[in-house]
């Protein structure tokens, strides 16, 4: 009897079908990954298991847990099992913490409602279980607060409390996502060692195929709410028999074609020139009295781009790059230094003085639905940065406009006269590119464009992007923590450490063999699906 | 926390300061001879010259301003031209009824709403929510002096449990006073609480949707449990910040419930200060009521920063 079964759970919400016989069973000590893309079921299956699911859901079939029949459980049952049997950790660690309980509150709390310990036994196993994950006592005492700590301490308070009582199963629901390469390469290691130790059975949920398999025994495959297929990752993945694991696995691996490399025809003069460019915040201030120490963002930062150019920017998150980022697009003063595009000064400008530089840079923000206002129209959405041009173009020469930008990202002229919701994420992604290649402009600045996307619409978005600088002749900035962009699309590299640029250079130059220190642990900590599968294959036999 | 309590503080001590100063050019925008504006137009020219002396306004502005604000922190509020009592003595005699009554209402509103809200909030779109929600409609529409109409009818005409309406003073005992009180607190209550009660159901169900609902819920803890335990606290600041303006109202705003059971509180004194053109009363009453809402304001504040820790550690 394996710890967990699932067999031929069903789930619907209303009447429409979430999960279709889905079958599923994990050991004591093996790690299952259940991959699959955004709406594929992956989390209600987790939830089945938890019994949290909304309360309008519905579940057929068997899902048995130790011996248990979950489904049939009474709540005051599941209660007993939740957190004590079976842990959870959650995708959003900034947000998965109570902001107004201390972390030793909260990670105690759990051992004291389960074991019935008194409060200081409860806080002793509390510090022992907070030592383990990697926050010790004098940094991290059990009286600090959630927003005194960062995503990935965070993270591992949130693993704290799903393990303090050693689970016999603990399901994580892509835990990493939310955070940089460097922390999710120590957050899966944690993992990967608490289930050694306590022989714990581990549900990896994760839309990242190397991800995956880097961590899992086996995997189990998901698609619109049914299992596609099932078996030991080496195996499974290497051989890609079921015609959907390839389909995610090229897109994982997706290269998009790009015709002319450049170096020879460079044009001599630079778009876009940085020069000594720093940014200091207010730091927090610690006496009335006393001004507070500036926080430096940027420190000395100098690049130059050429028209056509493609460059990845990439570091950790909070190194500086976004503030850098809004510091070109004039978003955001310098505390020093310069920056010039196209030849104009951008830095202490006025903003009509910067309206000629507005049109020739836009932007494209990691959160598509975020960056539309809901209750306007594609048109108005897609024609805004048009306000930019000396004369503002009208009526029917507007739609025209918004139109040609449409077709150019794969869209019909039609859809203009919708609203935002109705587009999928993809194609949302695809109106923040039209809205930003409308004025035609020589650079855009992508922050993170395809981190929210499922891999086979980032793989079409990545193949967009080529496309565009290949006929439209338009410079990226790409800003990211993912080396599998930065390589997918761009000629040059800079990597961003603390504030400062401290490697940069072609980017299969860098990324193969990386120099500085910042740039070595980002490119051994990136997942790489190749990499994993190979190194699986060695371990599986 | 210090950096945090001091700002509180002097934005509170700049918020007085500037009232004050409306207040003051109150007098000032009144047109004419502030003077003959309270006495009328057959005020003899003896009577307009003694006013003006007792009010000092043969002096120059900033002179009376100054010597207006010295005595505001002495409590001395000058001398009504009506009563011909000081400010001070009227303002003291009207708060021990204004003020109980006011405790006694926000008290009352507190202890029916938030449990309310709590438990519609739980039961989301249930029976139970609609009804409770249906009567806190009920309790916003209807006006509260018909409320207070009937409630004097049925505890008052009809069982003869309390009086109909005034005061007998403390003098006459506690029990007495209070008795006094309760209906005026209740009508005052019900539609404060129908307010507070849907106010706190919607920051209950905003906090119920966080993801720390579903962390405490995945270490094993009951639903009731973590809404007790967790959601509350989280879900306090937009209570709290109602609480503090529905008290500035009750201790002011009451003046129809006044009229209702004849009750000599704050707001019958400002309302007949006004019909009277005594405005030295009124300047004296609106600065005391500045300085009680201005109190419970950097009460709420403060409040705020003990609920939720990130605001301790503001810049």
């Amino acid at each position: 009897m394996s710890l967990l079964e699932i067999e031929k759970l069903s789930l619907n919400i209303g009447r429409i079908p979430i999960l279709k016989d889905v079958d599923l069973t994990l050991d004591a000590g093996e790690v299952m990954g259940l991959v699959g893309e955004s709406g594929s079921g992956k989390s209600m299956t987790a939830m089945a298991v938890m019994q949290l699911l909304p309360s309008v859901a519905k579940a057929m079939g068997r899902v048995r847990f130790d011996g248990i029949d979950i489904l049939a459980a009474p709540e005051a049952a599941m209660c007993k099992l939740r957190g004590n049997e079976i842990g959870m950790v959650f995708q959003e660690p900034m947000t998965a913490l109570n902001p107004v309980k201390t972390i030793g509150e909260q990670v105690a709390e759990g051992i004291r409602w389960h074991t019935g310990a008194t409060r200081t036994d409860a806080e002793d196993h509390a510090r022992k279980i907070l030592d383990r994950v990697g926050l010790p006592e004098k940094s991290f005492p059990l009286s600090r607060y959630p927003h005194e700590l960062s995503g990935g301490q965070r993270q591992r308070v949130v693993i704290a409390i799903a393990c303090a009582l050693r689970p016999k199963l603990l399901i994580a629901d892509e835990p990493t996502t939310a955070l940089d390469v460097v922390l999710q390469a120590q957050i899966l290691d944690l993992l990967r060692d608490l289930v050694d130790e306590n022989r714990m059975g581990l549900l990896l949920i994760s839309h990242d195929l190397a991800v995956v398999t880097e961590m899992s025994d086996r995997v189990t495959v998901m698609r619109h709410g049914e299992v596609m297929e099932t078996g030991e990752t080496a195996s499974t993945l290497s051989a890609q028999e079921h015609p959907y694991t390839r389909q995610l696995a090229q897109a994982s691996m997706h290269v998009p074609a790009r015709a002319r490399i450049r170096g020879a025809e460079q044009p001599a003069h630079d778009l876009l020139k940085v020069e000594a460019v720093t940014r200091d915040y207010p730091g927090r201030r610690a006496s009335l009295f006393r001004k507070p120490e500036p926080m430096r963002a940027v420190d000395d930062v100098s690049f130059s781009m050429k028209e056509g150019q493609s460059t990845a920017l990439v570091g950790r998150s909070g190194c500086g790059k976004s503030t850098l980022a809004r510091m070109i697009l004039a978003l955001d003063q310098p505390t020093g230094g310069a920056i010039h595009f196209m030849g104009e000064k951008l830095t202490s400008r006025d903003e009509a003085m910067l309206k000629p530089a507005r049109r020739n840079m836009q932007v494209v923000f990691q959160d598509p639905y975020g960056s539309f206002n809901p209750r306007h129209k594609v048109e108005r959405l897609v024609a805004e940065p048009l306000h930019t041009l000396e004369k503002q173009p009208q009526g029917a020469e507007r739609r025209e406009l918004v139109a040609r930008a449409l077709h150019e990202v794969g869209l019909k002229p039609a859809d203009m006269d919708k609203y935002p919701h109705e587009f999928s994420g993809g194609q949302r992604q695809r109106l923040s590119i039209a809205r930003a290649i409308i004025t035609r402009p020589k650079l855009v600045v992508a922050d993170e464009p395809v981190s929210a996307l499922d891999v086979s619409i980032r793989a079409q978005i990545l193949d967009l992007f080529a496309d565009l600088n290949q006929r439209l002749g338009i410079a990226y900035l790409f800003i990211t923590h993912d080396l599998s962009v930065a390589r997918a699309i761009t000629d040059d590299v800079m990597v961003m450490h603390d504030g400062r640029i401290v490697e940069r250079g072609r980017t299969s130059d860098v990324l193969d063999n990386p120099q500085s220190e910042a740039a070595r642990a980002l490119v051994s900590a990136s997942p790489d699906l190749r990499r994993a599968i190979a190194k699986k294959l060695q371990e599986q036999g | 926390m210090t950096a945090y309590i001091t700002k509180r503080l002097l934005i509170a001590l700049v918020t007085i300061l500037v009232a004050s100063v409306i207040v003051f050019s109150m007098l000032e925008i009144v047109p004419g001879d502030p003077a003959r504006v309270m006495l009328g137009m057959n005020a003899t020219p003896e009577a307009l010259q003694a006013l003006r002396d007792q009010m000092g306004l043969d002096q120059p502005l900033l002179v009376r301003y100054f010597d207006w604000i010295g005595q505001l922190l002495v409590f001395d509020f000058g001398k009504s031209y009506t009563y011909n009592i000081p400010v001070r003595d009227l303002i003291a005699e009207r708060v021990v009824v204004s003020l109980p009554l006011a405790i006694m209402a926000l008290a009352l509103s507190t202890l029916i709403a938030i449990p309310v809200g709590i438990f519609s909030a739980e039961r989301r779109g249930r029976m139970a929510d609609t009804l409770s929600m249906g009567a806190a409609q009920i309790g916003v529409a209807v006006p509260n002096f018909w409320f207070a109409l009937l409630l004097v009818y049925v505890f008052a005409v009809w069982l003869r449990l309390v009086p109909a309406g005034g005061f007998p003073g403390w003098g006459a005992g506690a029990w007495p006073a209070l008795k006094a009180l309760i209906l005026p607190a209740i009508a005052l209550a019900l539609p404060q609480a129908a307010i507070l009660s849907r106010v706190t159901r919607s920051a209950m169900l905003d906090v119920l949707g966080e993801d720390y609902i579903r962390t405490a819920r995945a270490k094993g803890m009951p639903r009731n449990v973590v809404l007790w335990h967790h959601a509350l606290r989280n879900a306090l600041i937009p209570v709290l910040t109602i609480l503090g303006l529905q008290f500035a109202f009750l201790l002011a705003g009451t003046i129809i419930i006044e009229n209702v059971f004849y009750l000599p509180g704050l707001g019958r004194l400002v309302f007949q200060a006004i019909t009277q053109r005594d405005l030295i009363v009124v300047e004296g009453v609106v600065m005391l009521l500045v300085a009680v809402v201005v109190l419970v304001n950097l009460l709420v504040d403060l409040s705020y920063a003990v609920v939720d820790p990130r605001l301790r550690t503001s810049r």
